[in-house]
């Protein structure tokens, strides 16, 4: 038996009459990393709250491994300047976390420096950051990230991939992330969804760069997706996360830009 | 006129208790106010406790917990409202607070002896308050307390991110509701200390006066009561001193400190 974390199966939902989510199925299981990604508008927030439980499908099924914890890191999160809040603070609140624990996963992400700094005078990357180890802490079943790397710089965005690799390694938990950064994704996902409303295409992230769906979805965008993934290979091999090996052909152009 | 000087200390007691007992409550509580951005909902909840006042009276009795029904109530409808999604919440707010008020002003105008009152509903009577009145302001106080103290780091949580808070396992309607209930004894109880129009100073005015200084949430609520119990001694002092009213005393002390506060150097922001 498939021992998934959590299963959508068939997930239909409307907001006031327009369809926004169409037989939508996909599972997450223990050590799998699957991302979700398709154009805005595409209803992937809308798979994800439905996946955490903040939003009821209209129909079809929601299933959970039982007492499983869930890390969630929001997209984007706006404190208001008139809450003194400290960095530490805001991990503390995650229920049943302690020092040690917030310590831990501060060192982790790399963030130690500014635990007593108030959040809203953090940078947009270090902000990232911090949400990536709210989400962590309390050692989840399962990380349920919202475009993570989003304002992170180029470097910043490979080094907070290749941890939720790391973190999937050590903890052996389930990802489900979103993103729209294709670069980045195709090189440390087990398998991506491309979502349009409805599942356009699915799979390891090596067959679906040859789906017909896929490109029409992405067009150019794909072919640069290629390009860096090849950059990528070159910088982690030594992981071993890294897929691409049958869109060897497309990157001789790569080297250049290189 | 001719007052005993220990009748005059007397009722300053009360007052200052009554005063102090509820600027305990209000502090931190209107500190989640004013991190949530929720000002106007404290407006209305004291305008719907005049309507309780009224309608207690129409019933015959003056018992806080009308009003705190009352108040309860109109929050209740809130939420309901709410879920229509039609309307922001800011005009759902706009429209619940004006008619409560209005229909408290209708129901208490209607009856023929209370219309003399109707500043004391407004803006309080805190120097008419008797040791009974003040000791249910103390448990009231100490109930809030307790209630906020319980749903803290929940409540704190929500106000951060709710969507984060209901993923994380916190009972996000549940520690919603609490909280409006706890607003709502205060408002109930606070009624004759400082009234229907002045009531959400005392939540607000202490609490923004407390940002000034405080480097964490809890700091935050404490100083927020440090700063109200102060306005209350100096409302009082105020009002004793140049016969002026002591409820808009007590706001006008508040936001002296507020700005007095303004002025000091913010040892939080680098």
């Amino acid at each position: 038996m498939n021992s998934f974390l959590i299963e959508l199966e068939k997930v239909c939902l409307a907001f006031s009459g327009r369809e926004v989510l169409e037989e939508v199925s996909f599972s997450v299981s223990r050590g799998e990393i699957v991302t979700l990604i398709g154009p805005n508008g595409a209803g992937k927030s809308t798979v994800m709250k439905i996946a955490l439980g903040l939003l009821e499908p209209d129909k079809g099924q929601v299933r959970r491994a039982s007492e499983i914890s869930i890390g969630y890191m929001p997209q984007r999160i706006t404190i208001e300047d008139i809450l003194p809040l400290s960095v530490r603070d805001f991990l503390m609140l995650r229920p049943g976390t302690d020092q040690p624990q917030v310590d831990e996963v501060m060192e982790l992400v790399r963030i130690t420096h500014v635990a007593a700094s108030p959040v809203q005078r953090i940078s947009g990357g270090e902000m990232q950051r911090v949400l990536m180890a709210r989400a962590l802490l309390g050692n989840p079943d399962l990380i349920v990230l919202d475009e993570p790397v989003q304002g992170v710089n180029i470097g910043g965005q490979e080094e907070l991939y290749h941890l939720i690799g790391k973190v999937r390694d050590e903890k052996n938990c389930g990802v489900l992330m979103i993103s729209h950064d294709l670069h980045m994704v195709m090189a440390g996902t087990d398998k991506v969804i491309c979502l349009n409303r409805h599942i356009c295409c699915s799979g390891e992230p090596g067959n679906i760069q040859d789906h017909p769906e896929y490109h029409a979805l992405f067009g150019q965008q794909s072919e640069a997706v290629a390009l860096y993934t090849h950059h990528h290979d070159h910088h982690h091999d030594s992981h071993g996360d890294v897929v691409l090996d049958d869109s060897g052909d497309k990157h001789g152009a790569g080297c250049d830009h290189d | 006129m001719a007052r005993g000087a220990i009748m005059i200390d007397g009722f300053i007691l009360n007052a200052t208790l009554a005063g102090i007992f509820v600027a305990l409550a209000a502090g931190p509580l209107g500190c989640f106010l004013v991190w949530r951005r929720m000002a106007y909902f404290g407006d209305t909840i004291s305008h719907s406790a005049l309507m309780g006042v009224g309608l207690g009276i129409a019933f015959g009795t003056a018992s806080p917990w009308v009003i705190m029904v009352t108040c309860a109530l109109v929050s209740g409808l809130l939420l309901l409202l709410q879920r229509g999604g039609k309307f922001s919440t800011d005009t759902l707010l706009g429209i619940l607070a004006h008619s409560a008020l209005s229909i408290g002003l209708i129901i208490i105008a209607l009856q023929e002896s209370l219309r003399q009152d109707m500043m004391f509903f407004l803006i309080g009577d805190i120097l008419a308050i008797d040791i009974q009145s003040v000791m249910g302001i103390g448990i009231m106080t100490v109930v809030a307390l307790g209630g906020l103290a319980y749903i803290w780091k929940s409540l704190l949580s929500v106000t951060v991110h709710e969507d984060l808070a209901q993923v994380e396992g916190v009972n996000v309607l549940a520690t919603k509701v609490i909280y409006m209930l706890l607003i709502a004894l205060l408002v109930a109880f606070a009624m004759k200390v400082i009234g229907a129009l002045l009531i959400t100073s005392l939540m607000i005015i202490p609490a923004a006066a407390a940002r000034n200084i405080a480097r964490s949430p809890f700091h935050m609520a404490l100083y927020s009561m440090i700063i109200g119990s102060l306005s209350v001694v100096m409302g009082i002092m105020m009002s004793n001193q140049w016969d002026i009213p002591a409820g808009p005393s007590i706001v006008l002390s508040a936001l002296i400190l507020f700005l007095v506060g303004r002025g000091l150097p913010n040892r939080f922001r680098i």
